[in-house]
């Protein structure tokens, strides 16, 4: 216990020295694993749709924002404890979610869900299917829910490979995650069939914040006004525009 | 990196290769190497520390603290690794965070706890809010060497518990018929000995620390683990020059290997310690080297 007050007090004066101020650096917390909304580029940066977002976003509302990896199953809980100050990692809106923390308005349309499955596999039957998902998504929730067997994997792309592997008959996620995927990987089909499920992707902001998601909210409003996001939207090939 | 990596379409065989290995993204894989062995070194002697404590504790004849140091080894051993790591890196971080509040803002009225949400001044933020990102890191990689040296401190406690149960009784009684205090007795006869019979169990635990790094993933810290998973994973051209299909398995195999090779030295560096412990030593290790020189 003393081992634990001195350590605090020790760590308290290190970071006591430098100013203090609310939220004069917003982190912004993200996955960097999900193409191409956030994923780590060659040089080891964020990089992707969301990227852009935030920092036009950072830019408009004039915050200094800086970005954080974090991994999927604990990015509400790091959230909320006050880790990061955002959530901006393809989060869909769902009344779930909503419970726990709050969302600025959608950033993106409600994006088709679409399954991938190995080429000569089209004609399976998706009710009877081993149906692969990304844990606590949208998409992990509505396979328990149609009656398919889920298993659900950590990250995005593992996923992808149990596909491959045969683990998993098909995939379900982003269409805009699957479709570079789908494009360049001759093994793999996407089917016609589509799901919408979810109410579009925003921001997630700790509940009692409420002044920074004001602020992202009306930065978001103002690149919806002058088409500036449905550039990036298109740039970056995701579906639905505002 | 090099020159010639500016097209890396244009590349082949091991140009490709050395271009592929060099990026920005490759160099936090070696780094978190790094980061691992940084974690080690500080970690072991750590819970060492930790360890000869609770074990002190446990076998104190004050029985509060007694009660102290069998509570933290049956809690901490018996509580599954996976549990701890989540749970309690975030409370051990509110907790810091609480007693800076209490101390730098008095005079804050809102609850700290409201809904979900931990809140705390900004004054209190641990690190701060503005901080730069190594400060972030930094502060995680401490939780996370804090986290080990209490989990394994307790397994730890319990080798050191029953090692100094194991130094002969007779050596105890010697001293103390030549005078000495019970504390020249803890300290100059059962000290030095026990280590003998801790060795074999510090050792397994030793073992069990480098493999138990990848746990380090889940208090936020990015270890090689990870980015294996990160760099391995198959990657589509248009979002990377280097794109290629699952190369987990490589990725892994290499990693094999630096375990492999890793927990080697440790068992050669173990077994010289264990010989040089073991000279002079009433036990049949020593009775041996004693008659094999």
């Amino acid at each position: 216990m003393k081992k634990l007050m001195t350590g605090a007090a020790l760590l308290a004066m290190t970071a006591g020295m430098a100013m203090a101020g609310s939220h004069s650096v917003v982190r912004m917390g993200t996955e960097g694993a999900y193409p191409p909304y956030n994923f780590l580029n060659d040089a080891g940066e964020v990089d992707g749709f969301e990227r852009e977002l935030g920092d036009e976003l950072c830019a408009r509302a004039e915050l200094t924002c800086e970005w954080v990896t974090n991994e999927w199953d604990s990015i509400i809980p790091n959230l909320v404890s006050g880790n990061y100050d955002t959530i901006i990692a393809g989060m869909s809106i769902t009344a779930e979610r909503d419970e726990v923390i709050d969302f600025t308005q959608n950033y993106t349309q409600p994006d088709p869900s679409a399954y991938l499955v190995m080429e000569g596999n089209e004609g399976i039957d998706l009710k009877g299917a081993v149906i692969a998902a990304q844990t606590n998504t949208i998409q992990a929730a509505f396979i328990a829910e149609m009656g398919a067997t889920l298993v659900e994997f950590a990250t995005p792309d593992e996923t992808i490979a149990a596909v491959r592997n045969g683990e998993a008959d098909a995939v379900l996620a982003d269409k805009a995650y699957l479709s570079p995927i789908d494009e360049e990987g001759a093994d793999l089909v996407m089917l016609a069939q589509e799901e919408m499920i979810g109410g579009g992707v925003g921001m997630g902001i700790r509940e009692s914040d409420g002044e920074l998601r004001a602020k992202f909210d009306a930065a978001i409003q103002s690149m919806k006004d002058d088409g500036s996001l449905n550039a990036l939207l298109e740039k970056w090939e995701i579906g639905g525009r505002f | 990196m090099f020159a010639y990596c500016a097209d890396p379409e244009q590349l082949s065989g091991l140009s490709w290769l050395s271009c592929y290995l060099t990026t920005g993204k490759h160099m936090s894989i070696y780094w978190s190497v790094g980061t691992v062995l940084l974690l080690l070194a500080i970690t072991a002697p750590a819970a060492l520390l930790f360890g000869f404590g609770g074990a002190v504790a446990a076998r104190s004849r004050l029985l509060p603290l007694s009660w102290l140091g069998r509570g933290y080894i049956a809690v901490v051993r018996g509580v599954p690794d996976i549990a701890f790591f989540l749970f309690f890196v975030i409370a051990l971080d509110q907790f810091f965070e609480w007693l800076r509040h209490r101390v730098k803002c008095p005079d804050w009225s809102e609850p700290i706890r409201q809904g979900n949400d931990f809140i705390v001044c900004a004054e209190a933020k641990l690190p701060l809010g503005n901080a730069a990102q190594w400060v972030h890191e930094t502060y995680g990689f401490f939780l996370a060497v804090l986290t080990f040296a209490i989990v394994f401190g307790a397994f730890a406690a319990n080798v050191l518990f029953g090692a100094m149960r194991a130094v002969p009784r007779a050596q105890i009684e010697t001293a103390e018929a030549y005078g000495m205090t019970e504390r020249q007795c803890f300290w100059r006869i059962l000290v030095p000995q026990m280590w003998v019979f801790a060795l074999p169990g510090l050792s397994n635990l030793w073992m069990v620390l480098i493999k138990a790094t990848p746990l380090l993933f889940l208090l936020g810290v990015e270890d090689i683990v990870y980015w294996a998973r990160e760099l391995g994973g198959a990657k589509t051209a248009r979002f990377t020059d280097y794109p290629h299909p699952d190369w987990r398995m490589w990725y892994f195999l290499a990693l094999l290997v630096f375990y492999l090779v890793f927990t080697r030295v440790s068992e050669i560096v173990l077994d010289r310690i264990m010989a040089r412990l073991t000279r002079g030593q009433a036990t049949l290790g020593g009775e041996a080297q004693r008659k094999a020189a």
